[in-house]
């Protein structure tokens, strides 16, 4: 036997695994339409609907611009993870590749790729279709660092939440029916389609388990003028709580993956 | 405890249990597989032949037994371990928006030593569908893409689990002579099957389990004695059909010959095949 030839590095796996990801995703017309296309349609027609003044002459798309980037975000991360690796498992794609010396954390590295890019492209498209729709503001100076934060903690805590949630259901289509109508009704609640402060009390108190609201919170500050912080429950953005809680969800989510996470079909023995 | 593990076989097996609640789903098993052999696995469904297959290809733990699967405990089998077996699950390696030779591309990625896909394409007659992707292939077309991938990685072992079903007969010959040409590279295969014709074709050696044990290892014309079983022979007279096992055909035939005075009528000697000697070891009438 001759001398073991070295196996491949792991820089060179995780690029290739990142361009499958982006592969699989980019390629396929329902994933692109309802993870990508869904919020864009949501701020298109809501913003022509919702055509009122919150105060201060800000418009309601205005607040809703946040919301929709915070329900984007959810969308690329959460129900893109749950039911995309749900499918995964079902139809044996997990198996076949943990079959393979494919390195463990490539699947993961891939995925993120994925999450970021589905992210960055749903954010850019909504950011262009709110100004020329809507002359939306952008923000401006520090108000995209804090954009950048907000998206990026919030986006990683719903990466591995909905890694974690994809091993609940039996196989890809319940994990969509299981994850969508959750998705939908957090929204609800979680200040993306109303205000916020108009949602009853113990909704609110709901939402503020999850991540989302936190989320539209922290974008609310990026995309809002700061007197209308106080028309927030709390009287101020509390952008010291949104990363705390962004971050105890990203420790949360870490643990149920590491504890839930498998490779094979549940009826697969 | 029989013999010790056997460290130059590609697979060996001692006194294997795997316990599913309170049934020992595999039940003491033992079994040396030797490098460039192809070996078949037999046995009705819930014998424990998945289970068996899928401890040694590292998916399942064992509850008892030594294993050694290319010279190392699959239980705790890395990277490298890894890169040097191959398999095709009976579930297929899933769905994809990628092409063939994309797959291909990226499963070749994983390992340190693979095939050129474009080559692996060819080899299993899918060159022309190249850049189709899995869902515009025909069910033969994407078992060929499942074995294309479980090969890439140029393993020294290959596992096949039921690879042929659902294939015309057309389909399964051409699949054939592709496993016979991976033989000829020198690749060591354990294959499932419930085809038995499939298994007398392509298999050095069959094993047959049953009960999680194997009942019985041998190359396929001598499993169950069949090679010194009696012969049948039959034929027509007075408008009725008459069968009679014989250990001596050559001899009963020239008598019936004689008796005829020339061409005995429907004349027919034939011996258990495989299939008889299967379902008798399994338990099931012929």
């Amino acid at each position: 036997m001759s001398a073991p030839t070295s196996l491949p590095s792991l820089a060179r796996v995780f690029r290739v695994r990142a361009g499958v990801e982006l592969k699989e995703f980019f390629r396929q017309r329902e994933s692109v339409v309802f993870t990508l296309m869904f919020p864009v349609i949501l701020l298109v027609v809501f913003g022509a609907v919702l055509d009122y003044e919150i105060g201060g002459g800000v418009t309601f798309t205005q607040y809703f611009m946040a919301g929709v980037i915070a329900a984007g975000i959810l969308g690329a991360s959460l129900q893109n993870m749950a039911i995309g690796i749900a499918t995964e498992r079902s139809d044996g794609t997990l198996k076949h590749l943990a079959g393979t010396p494919m390195p463990t954390a490539a699947y993961f590295i891939g995925k993120v790729v994925q999450v970021l890019a589905v992210t960055v492209v749903t954010i850019a498209i909504l950011l262009v279709v709110g100004v020329v729709l809507y002359g939306i503001d952008l923000p401006s100076g520090t108000q995209w660092l804090t954009f950048a934060w907000v998206a990026l903690l919030g986006s990683a805590a719903c990466t591995l939440l909905g890694i974690a949630v994809s091993s609940l259901p039996k196989n890809g289509r319940s994990a969509s029916a299981m994850v969508t109508p959750f998705a939908l009704v957090l929204q609800f609640i979680s200040g993306v389609f109303f205000r916020f402060d108009q949602i009853p009390e113990w909704m609110q108190t709901i939402a503020a388990v999850f991540p989302l609201k936190w989320m539209a919170q922290g974008l609310r500050s990026v995309f809002l003028p700061d007197a209308l912080a106080a028309q927030e429950p709390a009287g101020s953005w509390e952008l010291g709580r949104v990363a705390l809680v962004l971050l105890a969800w990203v420790v949360v989510g870490l643990l149920l993956c590491v504890r839930t996470f498998r490779w094979r079909d549940r009826a697969d023995g | 405890m029989s013999a010790p593990l056997d460290r130059d076989a590609a697979i060996s097996i001692r006194g294997l249990v795997k316990t599913y609640g309170e049934r020992n789903a595999v039940d003491g098993l033992d079994l040396d597989i030797r490098r460039g052999e192809i070996f078949a696995l037999l046995g009705p469904n819930g014998a424990g032949k998945t289970t068996t297959v899928e401890i040694l290809e590292g998916y399942r733990s064992r509850d008892g037994g030594d294993v050694q699967v290319l010279g190392q405990d699959p239980a705790t089998g890395g990277r490298r371990w890894r890169s040097g077996i191959g398999i095709v699950l009976q579930s297929g390696a899933g769905d994809s928006q990628l092409t063939c030779l994309e797959l291909l591309r990226a499963q070749a990625a994983y390992y340190p030593d693979a095939r050129d896909p474009a080559e692996v394409l060819e080899l299993v007659g899918l060159a022309e569908k190249a850049g189709a992707r899995g869902r515009a292939l025909s069910g033969g077309q994407r078992r060929r893409l499942d074995v294309a991938l479980g090969i890439v990685g140029k393993p020294a072992l290959l596992f096949l689990d039921e690879p042929t079903t659902g294939f015309d007969p057309e389909a399964r010959r051409q699949f054939w002579s592709l496993i016979r040409s991976l033989r000829d590279l020198g690749t060591t295969m354990l294959l499932t099957t419930h085809y038995l014709d499939e298994a007398e074709e392509l298999a050095d050696r069959v094993g047959v389990i049953t009960g999680g044990r194997l009942v019985e290892v041998a190359v396929p014309g001598e499993l169950g004695g069949r090679q010194t079983a009696p012969a049948v022979v039959s034929w027509t007279e007075d408008g009725a059909r008459r069968t009679t096992p014989t250990p001596t055909p050559t001899a009963f035939v020239a008598e019936l010959a004689a008796r005829f005075g020339g061409e005995v009528p429907d004349l027919a000697v034939t011996r258990p095949t495989l299939e008889d000697v299967y379902l008798q070891m399994i338990g099931q009438p012929a």
